[in-house]
């Protein structure tokens, strides 16, 4: 017998949904739904109480109606009517309406939280379950502050019925990841771990996924977990396929709650112990071993539910990532499926093989898959399993097979499918760069990029190649004349025209000996492409030819007669405009020497991480790139003497950035160079330029001021400096996760600070700009350390020069050394006369203890290992708070960068949680740090909070850093 | 877990949505549009994930489902589950009721809505897997009729409600 029968709905419910299919138009929908609303309105409204049976009724026809989506404002009140009636159909269905329509408003919460608290005393197991699943689908902060301490007693109490047991479970899971901080477990937890050895499987399966999640946040706490793991799951792999019964699904024995023993065991490292490791072994070869039984149904349930099983035991293999035979096994077992008929298994396979190539085990053994691989990418017609197949490409490359595999991912791109494109052009290009042995294949590689798949080359690409070329001069030739002939084509993208003009500008000498690229033709070539460039292209290719000035005179002639047509100098554009009057001055008034020494190659970038990398992690989300990945990255990228975020900034060409119009000294990157700095800056501009990110003619510059400063000294001001400004501290808080950016603006003064720090050392440098157009005179700066903080802080201040012009900004260069740890910051005093009235304030300098942090990478063993040394009390230092920004993993990471730490990844078993460690370094001591952040990201917004753990070898320092962070999140 | 549960019929008409993560009303209904935009133009022998859309964005989630005559049953899930194990999963629903309803089709899904969420709730609980024995989850599911049962004479209505 059917557990529904169709007759006993409600008649007015089905009328009203047979009147709603049988509307032709949407708009005849609309008005029955509109006209049921009002009547439901009236009836809700109307003086004669409703018996329970309409107030059902209409309560579901609200819900149809929700479904359709349409907006349901009322009705929640008769909701929550029907929640104290004692009839089950009533209750039944006021429950389903609050958990379908019903989040947080928290005035009928208090009410709904009433009839739950009657219900979950009732003792009757249908409401209590009713009850439980009201909290668990709702889950708000009040449901947790009401029911958080009832949930675990009933969870674990002896008497309670086995399907209360799994709802219990499943409502304290969800209470515990809404609010961590009110599910106390301390003395359930032992209680609960054994639930896994439970009668019932019903209660197993909904008591892992409890356990799991707890365990991923306090692995200490849960661990015993892991021996009753092993000893279910063994249980589970060795019955017979009839043992189980019921939780027999398709010949497998209980395939949903074994991937899940097996997830819950891959949030540790492998037992310790010999005996339980040896049993867990024998379980993950036994399921090895069934994948080559044959099967014992042809139905595609059974081998699903089989195959569940295996993938889960490879990722447990993966994850612990030291049986070499047991690797092995897996890799071959997933070759295996990358040939199969079966579409899902196909993909999956790939899938995990891209977690396997990063092993050392595995790695030779995944790339002998190679041509399988290239196949799918080539002939799959799923685009879901082509990207699987591009990632395992990404994953199993090395020097061995760079060249095929950037080959081969070259050729798919024309081909390639819009959505994945741009990712594979970050792959593409970071590939060549890492394995690039000859520059002269890496350069290829990439115009090839361009000329395939311009229109997807972000700019971190091209300016990746420039840096590059400018920085090896071995290839600088080869990369010339290649750009030439790909300029010959007669369409070419405009990254390619951008490259080539950089690159001839710069090294367009190296191939002018041959006549059919003598400088004319060069700059005929460019020259062609320029009106069908967009502006900050064509701003290029002025720089450009200002630099062929330099480079072949015999072109100047033309090249002048080009600045000075109408098109150019008269430009509507205001950037292009002024680069053609600039340039057109510089040509015919520099000498010789002059332009040389303006026009100059561009001096080696320095090294830094690659752009495309971060670029390509930013664009896979969190996890996508391994922290190992990433340290490899570095290590290539120093190798390759890899280069600065962007060529643009403060260089000569790649001031294309229109959105920064800076003047001219800063253009050429050279602020030395007198006859340029004849084009009067406007102020604006030099403040902008300053907090543009730093490139590497700044700090040159700095130190040229410096020199030319130093013999002005500062004149000594009497009145005494003035106490610190009262938002000096919140102004502070700003600089815990950046080094640089604007510290203070009042009407009169803007100062921005940029800072770097080596070690125990930072140099800061600030830059103070008047904003007015009155000149400040007498302008002095000091710093004191108050206190201990003499003691702990040498900080040093070079002089700055005591008038400072109205528009104009000066710059001051300030030395600190960290001696010990400390935790106040220094005090910088400025005063000055502005029109006859002293100034005088006083702010914090950005110095934190963490800027001497060096990030210090490590295994998950390492981490949780040295976690655990620090456990006394006063080692840690722990804050809960609620967040104050938007719960953007992407900008969480940032932060965590920026506070100088190493992120690491996929060291916390659940991903939601940052861990982080680093040594502080000062010149008595090092001090290690270890960060572990815990948001709460499913909560609401608004209801959304942290837990802040830091471990320190030094007691101060924990709670110092713990003080600073907290205000950051 | 399980972000949402989504149901809907080959011309994208919802018929069950369940969301396990809290959206305003207007983002439930694009979700749903988006993934049936995602899913309904797929071929049939491709693969059952797929990654994209609305609920993906950004992070680990996935999409996992089955089409099934008129109905696609769709699964938003992050990485913590298994895919084949989630495929499953949705047998199993698809399964019980099957039983429930004795042949189900998409009428019984029209008409039973609160039916269908029943089930579900018997199987889904705050986007955890409660129970995967179809015998256990049709056991709930008739003790609750049985109740039902005993309690329908007392709202007897044979007249004609609107």
């Amino acid at each position: 017998m059917p557990a529904v029968s169709k007759g006993d709905g409600m008649r007015g419910l089905a009328v009203f949904i047979s009147d709603i299919r049988n509307c032709k138009s949407k708009e005849a929908e609309i008005k029955r739904i509109n006209k049921e609303l009002a009547n439901i309105r009236s009836k809700f409204k109307g003086d004669k109480a409703l018996d329970g049976y309409s107030k059902k009724k209409y309560v579901c026809k609200l819900l149809f109606i929700f479904l359709l989506g349409h907006d349901i404002d009322f009705g929640h009140m008769e909701a929550v009517n029907l929640l104290s009636s004692n009839k089950y159909t009533e209750k039944q269905i006021g429950y389903l309406f609050i958990s379908v329509l019903v989040n947080s408003n928290s005035e009928l919460i208090r009410l709904i939280n009433n009839a739950i608290k009657n219900d979950l005393s009732s003792r009757n197991p249908t409401f209590m379950c009713l009850a439980l699943h009201c909290i668990a689908n709702v889950g708000s902060r009040e449901m947790a502050e009401a029911f958080a301490g009832e949930i675990p007693r009933i969870l674990v109490a002896g008497d309670t019925m086995d399907s209360v047991k799994q709802s219990a479970a499943l409502c304290l899971l969800r209470l515990y990841r809404t609010s961590p901080d009110l599910v106390l477990m301390g003395e359930w937890t032992s209680r609960v771990v054994h639930l896994l050895n439970d009668q019932h499987m019903g209660v197993v399966t909904a008591a892992i996924s409890l356990i799991t999640c707890l365990s991923q946040k306090n692995p200490e706490e849960f661990k015993t977990c892991v021996s009753l793991a092993v000893s279910r799951l063994s249980r589970i792999v060795s019955s017979a396929s009839t043992d189980l019964q019921d939780y027999t699904y398709y010949f497998v024995p209980a395939p949903w709650l074994s991937c899940k023993l097996l997830r819950l065991l891959q949030c540790y490292p492998p037992p310790e112990d010999g005996a339980v490791k040896g049993r867990l072994v024998e379980c993950l070869e036994t399921i090895l071993n069934k994948a080559q039984e044959p099967p014992k149904s042809k139905k595609v349930q059974h081998s699903n539910a089989k195959n569940a099983i295996l993938f889960e035991a490879i990722a447990l293999i993966i994850h612990y990532d030291s049986e070499p035979n047991l690797l092995v096994r897996a890799c071959n077992q997933l070759g295996q499926f990358l040939q199969h008929r079966e579409t899902n298994l196909r993909y999956l396979a790939l899938e995990s093989m891209c977690t396997l190539a990063s092993s050392e085990f595995s790695h030779e053994a995944v790339k002998t898959h190679i041509e399988t691989v290239i196949n799918a990418l080539k002939t799959e017609r799923d685009v879901s399993v082509r990207q699987r197949a591009a990632d395992l490409l990404y994953a199993m490359c090395d020097r061995s097979n760079a060249k095929q595999i950037v080959a081969e991912m070259l050729s798919y791109l024309e081909t390639a499918d819009y959505s994945i494109r741009e990712e594979m052009v970050l792959k593409v290009a970071i590939l060549a760069e890492k394995y690039a042995v000859d520059y002269s294949w890496y350069v290829d590689t990439i115009l090839n990029l361009i000329r395939i798949a311009g229109d997807y080359v972000s700019e971190e690409v091209w300016y990746r190649v420039i840096q590059i070329v400018i920085n090896r001069d071995d290839v600088q030739g080869y990369a010339a004349k290649t750009v030439f002939e790909a300029l010959q084509a007669p369409a070419c993208h405009e990254n390619m025209v951008k490259v080539g003009g950089y690159i001839l500008g710069e090294f367009g000498n190296l191939i002018a000996g041959d006549p059919r690229s003598s400088p004319l033709v060069q700059f005929n070539l460019l020259h062609s492409k320029f009106h069908l460039c967009s502006v900050p292209t064509r701003a290029l290719l002025l720089s450009a030819y200002i630099k062929f000035i330099n480079l072949f005179p015999e072109t100047k002639p033309t090249i002048q007669e080009v600045l000075r047509c109408d098109s150019q100098i008269r430009n509507s554009d205001v950037e292009l405009q002024q680069r053609a009057v600039e340039y057109l001055k510089l040509s015919s008034i520099a000498s010789t020497d002059v332009l040389a020494t303006v026009l100059e190659e561009m001096p080696p970038f320095p090294e830094r991480e690659s752009s495309i990398l971060a670029k390509l992690k930013k664009k896979k989300g969190p996890g996508a790139v391994s922290g190992n990945e990433l340290e490899e990255g570095k290590r290539e990228g120093g190798e390759l003497n890899g280069a600065g975020e962007r060529p643009g900034d403060s260089s000569a060409i790649g001031a294309s950035n229109a959105s920064t119009p800076s003047p001219s000294a800063d253009l050429l990157g050279l602020r030395s160079a007198a006859p340029v700095s004849a084009a009067p800056p406007s102020a604006g501009s030099l403040l902008v330029d300053v907090f543009s990110e730093a490139g590497p003619a700044a700090p040159a510059a700095g130190a040229n001021d410096d020199g030319f400063l130093s013999s002005a000294p500062p004149s000594v001001v009497s009145e005494d400096p003035a106490p610190p400004l009262p938002e000096s501290d919140e102004l502070l808080n700003k600089f815990v996760c950046k080094n640089n950016g604007v510290l203070f603006e009042n009407q009169l003064l803007q100062i921005g600070v940029k800072s770097e720090y080596r070690q125990n050392l930072g140099r800061m440098y600030l830059f103070y700009g008047n904003k007015t157009s009155v000149q400040f005179v007498n302008f002095t700066t000091t710093v004191s350390c108050p206190g201990e903080l003499q003691s702990q802080l040498n900080v040093q201040l070079k002089p700055v020069d005591p008038l400072v012009e109205g528009g104009a900004q000066v710059q001051q260069v300030i030395n600190i050394e960290c001696l010990t740890v400390f935790s106040d910051a220094p005090l910088l005093n400025i005063k000055f006369r502005y029109g006859g009235a002293l100034q005088n304030l006083t702010l914090k300098l950005p110095v934190a203890i963490n800027k001497f942090f060096q990030p210090t990478e490590m295994s998950s063993h390492d981490f949780f290992q040295r976690w655990k040394q620090l456990s006394q009390p006063q080692q840690e230092a722990q804050k809960i708070f609620k967040a104050n920004h938007a719960m953007d993993t992407e900008v969480l990471k940032a932060k965590l960068l920026g506070l100088g730490t190493a992120l690491l990844e996929k060291v916390d078993p659940n991903p939601d949680n940052f861990v982080c460690a680093g040594v502080i370094q000062t010149k008595a001591q090092q001090v290690g740090c270890l960060l572990r952040l815990e948001p709460n990201a499913q909560a609401q917004p608004g209801e959304q909070m942290y837990r802040l753990t830091l471990r320190s070898s030094k007691d101060t320092v924990a709670k110092r850093l713990c003080e600073l962070l907290a205000e950051q999140f | 877990m399980i972000k949402a549960i989504l149901i809907f019929n080959n011309h994208g008409k919802p018929r069950l949505s369940k969301f396990y993560e809290h959206y305003s009303e207007d983002t439930e209904q694009q979700i749903i549009r988006e993934t049936f935009h995602l899913v309904s133009k797929r071929d049939e022998n491709v693969c059952n994930f797929l990654e994209g859309g609305m609920l993906i964005d950004g992070s680990d989630n996935k999409l996992i489902y089955r089409h099934y005559a008129t109905l696609y049953f769709v699964f938003c899930v992050d990485s913590s589950e298994s895919e084949l194990g989630i495929l499953d999963l949705i047998q199993v629903f698809v399964e019980t009721l099957d039983k429930c309803f004795e042949n189900v089709c998409e009428l019984d899904l029209i008409f039973h809505v609160d039916k269908v969420h029943n089930i579900l709730a018997e199987m889904v609980m705050g986007g955890m897997v409660l129970e995967t024995n179809m015998n256990e989850i049709i056991t709930q599911v008739d003790a609750q009729n049985k109740m039902e049962k005993s309690e329908t004479f007392i709202f007897q209505s044979p007249r004609q409600d609107r």
